[in-house]
């Protein structure tokens, strides 16, 4: 399998989330995915924009096209903000009591079809989602 | 600064929702509605969302934090239009939208909204 | 020497060519036997011009690029044979019969090789491994561009297979059935509910009766699409119904534990289609009394 193309998108503040969402999308066309699976991927990068953002203090997402057997796309969150102390609790859904609190991660991992997840308290954070065509 | 146009018809308030609608300009709707709810003593909300190709957490979360204010202030809230790929992202995503009645589009909303109930006769529960 | 060895032996590989190209072409297309040439598919003028325009585009690359078939020199012709595999996967060539297009090439070309450097066998050695593993690199990416082309062609024939097999019916003003039949795997289930959400948005129905009379099993898996597909058509603003609930399927559903929410289900469609005339409010009144008792 190949990485056919790689992109940089600068995470800086919250219209880059917007950003985030049109690249994705675009790229995600590009490749044929349907319009389902598309807009799975996009509110998957949404989530985790955000998060790199919001909570990470920015960063940077790395967009990867990937070929070979199977098409897909692969996206790398990364951020130095202040880290993940409980993986765990925070894969737990928290925004389905409605506190706000949730970030996301247990709904984007069920959006896409690899979901990696490295951070720890005061080294940043590096998420990498992949979705297959 | 751009904002969602909020219209007024008779003792109703129709919001349409266009595309890359980012999180301060949904805050900002958050309050612009709720005053306007206020002001006008509006008796119902419908929000089209036909244009939205994503609804992610913080734009659900929106929109069942509408839903809640308007409820307070004692108004209806419908949303109208959801697309089918947003429909089917968010039951995975996990995201259940309490308290949100829906509609097809904005005539069947504006029925849901006026009649009170759906005109199912057997009544939904609440979602 | 002051040029890098690949290249200069890929140079020679050129000129080789440039000496004998009448010849090669003739005795390529000799090699590739009756069976894999499939006269029946496609004429011998034809086979003749793909056979020239390759060597052409081969020597090209050759010269500014070496040996490096993954390199940006070599795309020309990495193209022309990824054209030519997928016409040839389209037209119903097998695999071997187009790899073959490339592998035929070796006899001639070897023995063009041979001749060249009959008077220095270290040579001759250098020049024919170089030559393999050029054609043989060219014949995989042939390979592999016969099977896109015949995976894509495969996934189109099973898209129209999945929708001729699970139509989205419209029963009357706003109310859709949805008659499933045959076993649902995962990605079939998948499909058929987002033609299901799609065809509820483009008709304007609010219900949607989904009929598993056709379906022999239900398990845990197609219970959760279902229940997804439902959940995601009260999002939208439609309501669904199942129908064609044989008992055992209702066993099978309590025995698993599965929670139908609150999802009205019926065991015969016509019932359903009852239930659904009243939820939009509709009546069905007979002109003459002979006929509500079924005259």
């Amino acid at each position: 399998m190949t990485i056919a193309a790689t992109e940089v998108v600068a995470l800086t503040n919250e219209p880059d989330i917007v950003a985030v969402r049109r690249r994705v999308r675009e790229v995600a066309q590009k490749l044929g995915f349907s319009l389902v699976d598309q807009t799975k991927l996009v509110t998957a990068a949404s989530e985790l924009a955000r998060n790199n953002i919001i909570y990470g203090g920015g960063g940077a997402l790395q967009i990867e096209e990937l070929n070979g057997a199977r098409t897909g796309i692969r996206l790398k969150f990364e951020d130095k903000g202040p880290g993940i102390p409980d993986i765990d609790l925070a894969m737990r859904d928290g925004f389905t009591t409605g506190s706000g609190l949730g970030l996301g991660l247990g709904g984007a991992k069920r959006l896409v079809h690899e979901f990696d997840i490295v951070s720890k308290s005061g080294e940043g954070t590096k998420v990498t989602i992949t979705r297959w065509k | 600064m751009e904002k969602i146009p909020i219209l007024r018809m008779g003792d109703y308030l129709l919001v349409t929702i266009q595309v890359d609608m980012h999180d301060r300009l949904a805050l900002t709707l958050q309050d612009d509605l709720t005053r306007a709810i206020n002001e006008t003593s509006a008796k119902g909300v419908l929000i089209d969302i036909s244009s939205l190709e994503m609804v992610d957490s913080f734009i659900g979360r929106m929109l069942a934090n509408i839903a809640a204010m308007s409820r307070v202030l004692d108004a209806r809230t419908v949303v109208v239009g959801m697309q089918p790929a947003v429909a089917i992202t968010l039951v995975e995503l996990g995201l259940p939208l309490p308290g949100i009645r829906t509609a097809l589009n904005v005539d069947a909303g504006m029925e849901l909204l006026r009649n009170g109930k759906s005109n199912f006769k057997f009544g939904r529960p609440s979602r | 020497m002051a040029t890098v060895p690949g290249k200069q032996i890929a140079g020679n590989l050129r000129e080789i060519i440039a000496d004998n190209q009448q010849n090669l072409c003739n005795d390529w297309i000799r090699e590739m036997s009756e069976s894999v040439r499939r006269g029946d598919l496609m004429k011998e003028s034809e086979l003749r011009a793909q056979c020239v325009q390759f060597l052409t585009a081969f020597s090209e690359a050759l010269g500014s690029a070496g040996a490096n078939t993954k390199s940006d020199a070599w795309e020309p012709v990495r193209d022309f044979l990824g054209q030519i595999s997928t016409s040839r996967a389209k037209q119903g060539f097998s695999p071997s019969e187009t790899a073959s297009f490339i592998f035929s090439l070796k006899r001639p070309l070897f023995e063009a090789i041979q001749r060249e450097y009959a008077a220095d066998p270290q040579a001759m050695s250098r020049e024919l491994w170089i030559a393999t593993v050029l054609l043989d690199s060219l014949g995989l990416h042939t390979i592999e561009a016969y099977q896109r082309t015949r995976e894509a062609v495969i996934a189109r024939q099973q898209e129209e297979m999945l929708e001729l097999s699970t139509p989205v019916v419209k029963l009357w003003d706003r109310i859709l059935a949805l008659p499933l039949i045959g076993t649902l795997d995962s990605a079939r289930t998948q499909i058929v509910m987002e033609n299901l959400l799609q065809s509820i948005v483009q008709t304007n129905s609010r219900i949607a009766i989904i009929d598993i009379t056709g379906v022999p099993t239900v398990d845990t898996v197609v219970a959760q699409h279902l229940l997804k597909t439902v959940t995601a058509a009260r999002l939208m603003g439609a309501e669904c119904i199942i129908s064609g609930v044989r008992p055992q399927i209702a066993q099978t559903i309590v025995h698993l534990g599965i929670n139908l929410l609150d999802i009205t289900t019926k065991a015969k469609l016509s019932d359903a289609f009852g239930v659904a005339l009243e939820m939009i409010g509709a009546t069905i009144s007979y002109n003459s009394p002979a006929g509500a008792h079924g005259a």
